[in-house]
């Protein structure tokens, strides 16, 4: 996974509250049974001017010449609600987004970003506002947990501390808890004994 | 070995009471991690054709083995046609390869799969009850949000995205930080026609779609207690909807009855065992929650949605508030200050992981019984499995639904996302006893109304938004 550390970027603002996933990538979207082809598909029903279609909605922001390149999204609260579908995330990824800041996250819609090298940064909806309505790139500082224009306004934020250093390190998280091998299987052995209507592959259960 | 606590948490667990969530969590924590979050054992994974093969093809890409193929389940449910006479074939252009590379991923790596033509085939949050696969006190995930359904038998479940399926499926763990906890109670006695579709329609409408956030919700009180284990699944399903890691209901001697004898189920001398464990699980008394919310059941009515996020409902009697955001008024061709009973609709759909069980499509019939549909609506009735539809066919509901004018159909999610390739004319109305009424969610340009399978079945007699309560029979009441 690409290490985040800081990001200097146009964001584009979609201020709206609960944009959910089906929005970000329409279940029609999603073609192919792999995690790949999916950024023509991001904000299909917002960025087109008809269902399947290709021809851009001049409306949407995206689509707008000043927020071109944007590798931030402003979004509202609640962002990245309803499916778990983490081809949301894959598309936003592919399409070059790298982080997005709203109010609050839907939370697997949150755990699928720290997986993806996309960072989900709570800032209030005030300040996600004034963040939108100044043009020019916004910083995202990771390991200092600030977001600051180029101006020098600067707000800062909070991120769990595992997300962070997954984030920062660019880390598997398979890889860090294969380094758990021996606690987990010391955890079976006893909860086999504990409980073992869990275990179906033992053949005493 | 009993009473032991792997990993920490046992000094804890003797000093203080203790809720569900944390008599589950403490016995699931290998290890703690860096940072606040635990390293917990996860005990069943369910997998479906829409993300399977994704997880299991990057899987092996990646040269990880499955960890124990024995506890991981996979089933056809999410783009699978329910039209007679199935295959692999779907309305989805390119649909067919998520069924046939999930098959083939879910053999290679051994894993039991219920496929496209299985007796057992059916929506995940269905069959899994259904089989016995969750049990209390298990954890359980799926990459599918609704997973929390099956928090309703008073096992931690649910939903995530695909790298935390293959976390999961490589190591049989996720690395998580502990949910604080939120006891929802609905104190009191549900009015008559009041569903468990209305109950969490209603907190959702009352506290808004984030109103769960970081929390898992245990459900309580007498009305949740007097709901059979379907309803309380349908409580427990859009939990997701308030934003919630979870929901969960304590198990009973009602829960356990409903364990006992499935499939994947202990049985003999290991069932004593397990229920003497189960029966333990449910929160101490005086166990503190992190938050609180009561309901008075008394003041709850029918609920239909009138705007594009499940907060966006009302009870049945009411109008669309001022404060409704202009755009989702727009996208529903709406207006503030406007009822709901009477517009017309075009469409109505029964089924999905919320609302396709057998209780739900005996009330549903009930208010279809010797009635009609209106003129111009087209209505489907898609049961949550094949055991479900099985049943309903043995209860005769299914000459019910056709004579009312209703499809009836195979089993699987269906149109509650369009993800089959099959939708409603773009633009339609549909009433819908669904959990989700975003843009688009049913099809380009579809505006949704979700609700209580009575309301669907009324409003689909009517043709137009219906207060079942008017068609409800005396004898039906109960």
């Amino acid at each position: 996974m690409t290490p985040f550390t800081t990001l200097t970027a146009i964001a584009a603002p979609l201020l709206r509250d609960n944009i959910d996933t089906d929005t970000i990538i329409p279940s029609r979207e999603m073609k192919s049974t792999g995690k790949t082809g999916l950024a023509a598909g991001l904000f299909a029903p917002w960025r087109y001017l008809s269902p399947g279609g290709r021809d851009p909605d001049p409306h949407f922001v995206l689509n707008q010449p000043r927020y071109a390149g944007a590798r931030i999204l402003l979004g509202g609260s609640n962002f990245g609600c309803g499916s778990s579908r983490e081809h949301a995330v894959w598309a936003l990824a592919e399409y070059g987004i790298r982080a997005v800041i709203a109010p609050s996250f839907a939370p697997i819609f949150a755990g699928n970003c720290i997986r993806n090298a996309i960072v989900p940064v709570v800032l209030p909806a005030d300040v996600v506002a004034q963040i939108a309505a100044r043009s020019g790139p916004v910083t995202i500082d990771l390991p200092g947990e600030r977001v600051t224009l180029d101006a020098g306004h600067g707000w800062s934020f909070t991120i769990d501390a595992e997300a962070k250093a997954m984030l920062l390190e660019g880390l598997d998280a398979i890889d860090l808890t294969l380094k758990h091998a021996a606690q987990i299987a010391a955890f079976q052995r006893a909860d086999r004994q504990a409980r073992p209507w869990i275990y179906l592959g033992d053949p005493h259960s | 070995m009993t009473g032991r606590q792997p990993g920490s948490g046992q000094e804890r667990a003797l000093a203080e009471t203790r809720t569900l969530v944390a008599k589950i969590w403490d016995r699931h924590v290998i290890a703690p991690l860096a940072g606040g979050a635990d390293l917990i054992a996860i005990d069943r994974i369910f997998l479906h054709e829409r993300t399977g093969a994704a997880a299991l093809n990057s899987l092996r890409a990646a040269g990880r083995p499955v960890a124990d193929p024995s506890r991981v389940f996979c089933v056809m449910d999410h783009i699978v046609d329910t039209r007679p006479g199935r295959g692999d074939q779907t309305l989805m252009p390119g649909g067919q390869a998520f069924i046939t590379e999930t098959r083939a991923a879910a053999r290679e790596q051994g894993i039991t799969l219920f496929d496209v033509t299985d007796p057992d085939q059916g929506i995940v949050h269905v069959i899994s009850p259904e089989l016995g696969i969750v049990l209390p006190g298990c954890t359980l995930i799926a990459p599918d949000s609704h997973t929390c359904t099956q928090g309703a038998f008073g096992a931690l479940a649910w939903g995530i995205g695909s790298s935390e399926a293959e976390h999961a499926l490589a190591t049989g763990t996720l690395r998580l930080k502990r949910p604080k906890t939120l006891r929802v109670s609905f104190n009191g006695a549900l009015p008559e026609a009041v569903t468990p579709k209305d109950m969490i329609l209603s907190l959702i409408a009352r506290h808004g779609a984030g109103g769960g956030r970081g929390h898992a919700i245990e459900f309580a009180g007498e009305a949740i207690t007097a709901l059979d284990m379907e309803g309380r699944m349908t409580v427990c399903n859009m939990a997701t909807e308030f934003s919630a890691t979870t929901g969960m209901i304590a198990p009973d001697e009602k829960a356990l009855a409903w364990v006992k004898g499935r499939r994947y189920a202990p049985s003999g001398e290991l069932l004593e065992r397990a229920l003497e464990d189960w029966r333990g699980l449910a929160s101490d008394a005086g166990a503190r929650f992190d938050a609180e919310i009561a309901i008075d059941a008394a003041t709850l009515e029918p609920m239909v949605s009138w705007g594009t996020s499940p907060e966006h409902s009302i009870g049945i009697g009411g109008v669309i508030p001022a404060s409704a955001p202009a755009r989702a008024l727009e996208y529903m061709g709406l207006a503030a200050g406007q009822a709901l009973v009477g517009m017309k609709i075009d469409a109505a759909f029964i089924g999905s992981c919320t609302n396709s069980r057998l209780p739900d499509l005996r009330r549903a019939a009930a208010l279809l019984e010797g009635r009609h549909i209106a003129p111009g609506v087209k209505a489907l009735c898609v049961p949550g499995s094949m055991a479900v539809k099985r049943a309903a066919e043995g209860e005769g509901l299914d000459r019910v639904f056709t004579a009312a004018g209703f499809e009836w159909r195979e089993s699987g999610c269906s149109m509650c996302f369009y993800a089959g390739g099959e939708s409603f004319p773009a633009g339609s109305r549909v009433i819908s006893s669904t959990n989700r009424n975003f843009e688009g969610r049913q099809g380009p340009g579809i505006r949704t109304h979700i609700a209580s399978p009575e309301l669907v079945a009324a409003s689909a007699i009517a043709g137009c938004i219906a207060d079942p309560r008017q068609y409800m029979r005396p004898q039906r009441r109960s």
